[in-house]
């Protein structure tokens, strides 16, 4: 509310600078509000056509249950959700672990640790195709460079690291956790930053140094940040269909592919779109949690990507 | 007297050994940093690193067993820049098709973006959290999931095999970013600003041109370098939706060497390079505002 008196002490033009303001956060006048809905639309319209519909759409394409019947029975989609669920797993937390470890790292002063960073992002940097199809070369058992590699250092001859449904899969999940590393890590890098130095001061001059000063200072400090992190990055794997498709191709025998490949091959390699929505949308359940938790955890922390 | 002495001595051994505690714990740290910066470059190098040894071989000595290369021999660069391997007949023009997308995502999501986020944020329109609410739900969409229903809405469109298509999707992924940057970075703006030119009797047009645009300049480059990344990084929808040899990015070409077992492995090494190169450029000349617009905001409360 207005206090009288300290308007005519501020004079008139701020009074009607004030009233101006009121009456803008009260709601647009005439064509102003036409003009706001104008620069609002474009964006609604992309929404609605691209997101909104294919959503809905898809919920359509999905909604038969013995769709599901058929899926749940397919072997393949059996071994898909264990692949899932363990590149979830170790894709996920391996990585945000080392992320959260090496962004203390970086946190060290000197030039080496400039350079050393700047080497690092590299793999985020350099386009996932790119990258990725090396790796698939890389790890082929005859001519690729590991098992080179391994042969001259130590006379091993390596394996076919793609013929064999688990280190295929390994490899799938190596090539997230260097592709993605570097990522979280300038994230939480920017969230130890922004530890007021004060704090950190103080928190060593009480001892609260290293180990000590990581458990009782850093880490409840960064903790929400972290758990937004895994949880984003939960949602961005479970979507990731190029890791996959590059470096296993969902082999051997289509024994390495994960939720987001199958439907993709469901729908266009074996021509039963249906039954590859069908297969996406069983992620579901877990998405939908996630979800949740992610849009509470976000509004208190306002945390940016 | 003596005791004061002898305690004066101990306390300066006791000196000395803390400080030679200091000095060892100084070593030991230094070679800790040492080792894990040589694990982490052997690490992060090794793909990229075979990436190039492999694009430098001559053709027919990609199957061989050295780690480094023998003969090196830029005989695949060229290759790609002249187009000279019948895998490679089409490669500008799909370098130019996914220049093309990457301009059109950059500069729809940049327009969007920002008049919605003007209308919103300095505007205020009325409901305007509910649209940022909406936008911000496209990020807990796994892309992947969408491709299926999306492909099948762009028949029915009429866009199959359509640049536009692809645009259209990745605007739709973009955006949600670019609204959110902006509004966040505008908070810094005083609204004061906008006040005084409608005092001033400028239109809304004219403060989004004149005052919001120019204000927002480091959002822009930050969300822009963003948008051009996604677009020219992205697969999925351009492996689905872009078949044809006229509408073929460089992404989709570079996939379909991998079908083949009998690939050229060095033209495929080298077209990836090519590929790669104008991101790390971008990425490393824009890194500062690049990082500036992931953390904008960054940890609050």
């Amino acid at each position: 509310m207005m206090d009288n008196a300290s308007v005519v002490d501020v004079g008139r033009s701020a009074l009607r600078r004030r009233t101006l303001s009121l009456s803008l956060r009260g709601g647009l006048k005439g064509g102003e509000y036409a003009w706001a809905l104008a620069f609002v639309v474009p964006y609604v319209a992309v929404f609605v056509a691209f997101v909104a519909y294919p959503v809905v759409y898809g919920l359509w394409m999905g909604s038969e249950t013995n769709l599901y019947r058929e899926l749940f029975a397919d072997p393949i989609y059996q071994k898909t959700v264990v692949n899932t669920v363990l590149y979830l797993a170790l894709g996920v937390n391996v990585k945000m672990f080392l992320a959260l470890l090496l962004s203390g790292f970086f946190m060290r002063p000197g030039w080496w640790m400039k350079v050393l960073l700047l080497i690092f992002v590299l793999p985020w940097a350099v386009p996932q195709i790119s990258t990725y199809v090396s790796i698939h070369w890389m790890l082929n058992g005859e001519w690729g460079f590991l098992n080179n590699v391994l042969f001259k250092l130590f006379h091993v001859e390596g394996p076919s690291w793609l013929n064999d449904r688990w280190s295929a899969l390994g490899a799938v999940i190596a090539s997230h956790i260097w592709k993605w590393t570097p990522f979280w890590t300038l994230i939480l890098l920017a969230g130890r930053m922004a530890i007021p130095l004060d704090i950190r001061d103080s928190a060593r001059v009480d001892g609260a140094t290293g180990v000590r000063g990581f458990v009782h200072i850093t880490f409840p400090l960064l903790a929400n940040l972290y758990l937004i992190c895994t949880l984003l990055s939960t949602i961005f794997l479970l979507g990731d269909f190029n890791a996959v498709t590059f470096i296993s191709g969902g082999g051997p025998a289509n024994s390495t592919h994960v939720l987001a490949t199958l439907g993709i091959r469901n729908a266009f390699e074996i021509a039963q779109p249906r039954l590859g929505v069908a297969a996406v949308m069983s992620a579901l359940p877990l998405v939908i949690p996630l979800v949740i938790v992610l849009m509470r955890k976000l509004r208190t922390a306002e945390v940016q990507l | 007297m003596s005791t004061i002495v002898a305690e004066a001595s101990l306390s300066a051994r006791a000196e000395t050994r803390a400080h030679s505690a200091v000095r060892r714990r100084r070593y030991l740290s230094g070679v800790g940093t040492l080792v894990l910066s040589l694990v982490l470059v052997v690490w992060t190098i090794v793909p990229i690193y075979n990436m190039v040894l492999i694009s430098l071989e001559p053709e027919g000595d990609v199957f061989t067993d050295h780690i480094w290369p023998r003969v090196p021999s830029v005989e695949s660069f060229w290759g790609v820049l002249t187009q000279g391997h019948w895998y490679l007949e089409h490669f500008w023009h799909q370098f130019a098709n996914s220049l093309f997308i990457g301009a059109m995502v950059t500069f729809f999501a940049l327009l969007f973006g920002s008049l919605t986020s003007f209308a919103i944020g300095r505007m205020r329109i009325r409901h305007g959290w509910l649209v940022t609410n909406a936008a911000l739900l496209t990020y807990v969409i796994p892309a992947s999931f969408l491709a299926i229903p999306f492909y099948r809405i762009m028949q029915n469109y009429g866009l199959a095999d359509n640049p536009w298509s692809v645009i259209a999707a990745l605007v739709a992924f973009a955006t949600p970013y670019a609204i959110f940057v902006f509004q966040e970075y505008g908070r810094s703006i005083p609204i004061e600003v906008d006040e005084s030119a409608r005092i001033d009797g400028a239109s809304p047009v004219q403060i989004y041109l004149r005052i919001y645009l120019p204000l927002m300049a480091p959002a822009l480059v930050a969300v822009g370098t963003y948008a051009l990344l996604l677009a020219w990084n992205e697969y999925l929808y351009q492996f689905l939706l872009l078949s044809s040899k006229a509408s073929m990015t460089v992404p989709v070409a570079l996939a379909q060497f991998l079908s083949s077992d009998q690939s050229p492995w060095n033209y495929m090494m080298a077209t990836a390079i090519v590929y790669a190169l104008p991101p790390v450029a971008i990425y490393y000349a824009f890194r500062r505002r690049m990082t500036a617009g992931l953390t904008m905001g960054g940890v609050k409360g």
